[in-house]
């Protein structure tokens, strides 16, 4: 069974290569099929393998396909391989399962678009370049994948190409994250010039051989990598194109938020946990980038008015947490959360989806409202995303996977992260839930058209379901064989109960605010934003790094790019030029064809020429 | 003597130089080539007999069988600008002209 991995990631390309070429040609149920099958069938392949590798387990286990050798260029020989051990399996049923619901979904959601069949095709190969990504023994393959999701992106982004603005927002996508793609590769430069291997598991055993903990090398690489991994998921200083991000179709945003892309980067860095742990600075920064992010994206999501800017907010909110998690060593925690964040992501963009598609396209949460009474499903099942979102105590699944990311902050005696940590946690209650209460509860806004079909609401009742009880998964315990296990914990038990109690009170006390701010009948405005003056119109922009990135980086290469326009390098062989086309006009002007200008020229010139002899 | 004879040699091109530049009319150009030739074919005569030597007077018979061809070739272009053109006048032939 195990055998049949290779069909996982081969299995979307299919469907992208069949919809790329056929897909004009094929009816749109046909398309349907292809697009959603293909990915479907994919999860039901890494289901089995699942299956069988849990049922059991391979030697180390890690399981092995190396499917064929890419190249042999000077010793450097990298395979087409596939690696899979419990954090790749955890991954690719993350990516399929969602990713097939999301999928599913768009089936209705885009029901009405002209390009349905490039929708498919490019949400298919997204998805089979996911898996590449998660998949890859080496670290050449998840290179490919990388940037095959940084392709798809700005393909599916800028999907409604017809509006300028999707297309600046794709172009800012794939741009900003090409930052952190070059310093990635890099990195990886560095591994192939000193270790001379991209094999994940080589590479890993070699640093630990020919490095130093801490040597310049090894911390290069970690911060280089570390840069890659930033851009991809969207953290500090590189997280300005995911609020943008949402120009493309909501069940791209899922996609990107839950399954692929933004999640590529915390792979990344649990993946090459072991250079990590040699850099151990580098993983303090780890730590200290993502609690930063988490407080600044969660101030930003709190005075949004955009429901999937708030959405976007949020994600890079909870990214930082998985950056925390790695940060403070505890990889498991991390992974734990993705997985968690996916579904409860993934459902709340649907569900905003589905809000928007019934709504005529609104946007502006303020302009909805009341929804809780036309919508029922979406309701519930928002709530139960938004819920998980914001760590609501016992019966959610983002209660014990941010729980378990601030406990090992804490343990590992990062209390200024860990308090950090929490605050983050009370806002993401408090904007969570404003969100809830606006949408759903209060006045009615625009009314509800079109209802959503089954194939919209049996992903959302999917993903709701998980979002409640994927906490009880016991993932940890899967991971922590791979990404190794935490530190021997000095606090005694006790501890542990006593802060979840703590972040169970916290939650329900931002939870509780948003009821008092936004939950109670007669409301009117937004008295967080209201409250916050100025300051919330800055956080509202995001922080200003919108503009600042314009002053910095953009303005001056427009400038130098308009200067460029002129070509002024080119001015000194033009002048050149010029003057050799002076004399040539010049020198014309004699050759005027009458025969008298041309005896007199002779005579002047015999005369000079006899005045030279003669006084010489 | 020979001083007197190379003063009307340089009168004579002189003359003939100014009737080349000035005259419109190209039959009157060809004459004035021919001054000019023999300007030079007398200046030619002077010196060969101001050195006592033959190769003065050889030289003009030279110069007297080029201007018999020249005007034979010149009369010749002067009678096909004549068809061509209706004209004697060089500066109608300018087309040329860069």
């Amino acid at each position: 069974m195990l055998d049949l991995l290779w069909l996982v990631p081969v299995l979307p390309l299919a469907g992208f290569l069949a919809l790329t070429f056929a897909g004009r040609r094929l009816a749109k149920p046909a398309v349907t099929a292809i697009g959603v099958g293909s990915v479907g069938l994919s999860s039901l392949v890494a289901g089995a393998v699942a299956a069988a590798f849990l049922g059991h387990m391979p030697p180390g286990g890690v399981h092995r396909q190396i499917l064929w050798r890419w190249f042999d260029v000077a010793g450097l020989r990298p395979e087409i391989s596939l690696h899979l051990d419990a954090l790749s399996l955890v991954m690719i049923l993350v990516v399929t399962g969602v990713g097939f619901l999301i999928h599913l979904y768009s089936a209705q959601f885009m029901e009405e678009d002209a390009d349905f069949a490039r929708f498919f095709a490019s949400m298919n190969l997204f998805v089979a370049m996911m898996l590449v990504l998660v998949l890859a023994g080496d670290l050449l393959l998840l290179y490919l994948g990388w940037e095959g999701v940084g392709l798809c992106s700005f393909l599916l982004i800028g999907f409604w190409y017809g509006e300028p603005a999707n297309v600046l927002a794709a172009r800012k996508a794939f741009v900003v994250t090409r930052v952190g793609d070059v310093a990635m590769a890099i990195g990886l430069f560095i591994l192939v010039d000193r270790l001379g291997t991209l094999d994940l598991q080589a590479v890993v055993a070699r640093a630990e051989a020919q490095w130093a903990p801490g040597s310049a090398a090894v911390v290069a690489v970690a911060a280089l990598l570390l840069g890659g991994a930033v851009g991809k998921s969207a953290q500090l200083p590189l997280q300005t194109w995911l609020p943008d991000a949402m120009a493309g179709p909501t069940p791209v945003s899922a996609l990107i938020h839950a399954a692929t892309m933004v999640t590529a980067g915390v792979y990344l860095v649990a993946r090459t946990g072991g250079l990590f742990e040699l850099a151990p600075s580098i993983r303090t920064a780890v730590a200290v980038i993502g609690t930063a992010t988490l407080l600044l994206a969660a101030g930003a999501a709190l005075v949004q008015r955009d429901i999937k800017r708030i959405l976007a907010y949020s994600t890079i909110s909870q990214l930082g947490y998985m950056f925390l998690g790695l940060g403070v060593g505890s990889a498991s925690a991390a992974i734990f959360h993705l997985v968690t964040h996916a579904f409860f992501k993934a459902l709340l963009f649907l569900g905003a989806g589905a809000v928007i598609y019934a709504c005529h396209h609104e946007h502006d949460i303020f302009r909805l409202g009341g929804l809780r009474r036309s919508l029922p499903t979406v309701t519930w099942t928002f709530v139960a995303g938004a819920a998980a979102l914001a760590g609501f105590p016992l019966v959610t699944a983002g209660f014990y996977s941010k729980d378990l990311v601030l406990w090992r902050a804490f343990a590992g005696g990062h209390f200024l992260l860990w308090g950090a940590g929490l605050l983050g946690a009370f806002v993401t209650a408090l904007y969570s839930f404003r969100l809830v209460f606006v949408v759903f509860w209060g006045e009615t806004g625009t009314e509800a058209g079109a209802r959503p079909g089954w194939r919209m609401t049996v992903p959302l009742t999917i993903l709701a379901a998980l979002s409640l009880v994927g906490g009880w998964l016991g993932l940890p315990a899967v991971l922590e064989p791979v990404l190794g296990a935490a530190e021997e914990m000095a606090e005694p038990h006790g501890t542990e109960l006593l802060l979840q109690v703590l972040a169970g009170v916290v939650s329900l006390g931002g939870i509780a605010l948003a009821w008092a701010l936004y939950g109670r009948p007669g409301r009117h405005g937004d008295p967080v934003a209201d409250a916050l003056g100025p300051v919330g119109r800055w956080w509202r922009a995001g922080w200003g790094f919108d503009a600042l990135y314009d002053r910095l980086f953009v303005r001056p290469y427009d400038a130098v790019a308009r200067a460029l326009e002129k070509d002024p390098v080119d001015r000194l062989p033009a002048a050149a030029a010029g003057l050799a086309r002076g004399f040539h006009r010049a020198l014309a002007l004699t050759q005027n064809g009458r025969l008298r200008w041309y005896a007199l020229s002779l005579a002047a010139g015999a005369t000079f020429a006899l005045y030279l002899v003669l006084t010489l | 003597m020979a001083g007197e004879a190379l003063a009307l040699a340089a009168v004579l091109f002189a003359l003939g130089l100014v009737g080349l530049l000035v005259r419109r009319n190209l039959i009157f150009v060809l004459l004035s080539l021919e001054v000019m030739l023999n300007a030079a074919g007398l200046a030619f005569v002077a010196a060969g007999a101001r050195w006592g030597q033959p190769d003065g007077q050889v030289t003009f018979l030279f110069i007297l069988a080029i201007a018999a061809a020249e005007v034979a070739v010149g009369l010749a272009l002067v009678l096909r600008l004549q068809t061509a053109f209706r004209s004697l006048d060089p500066d109608a032939a300018s087309r040329l002209g860069g």
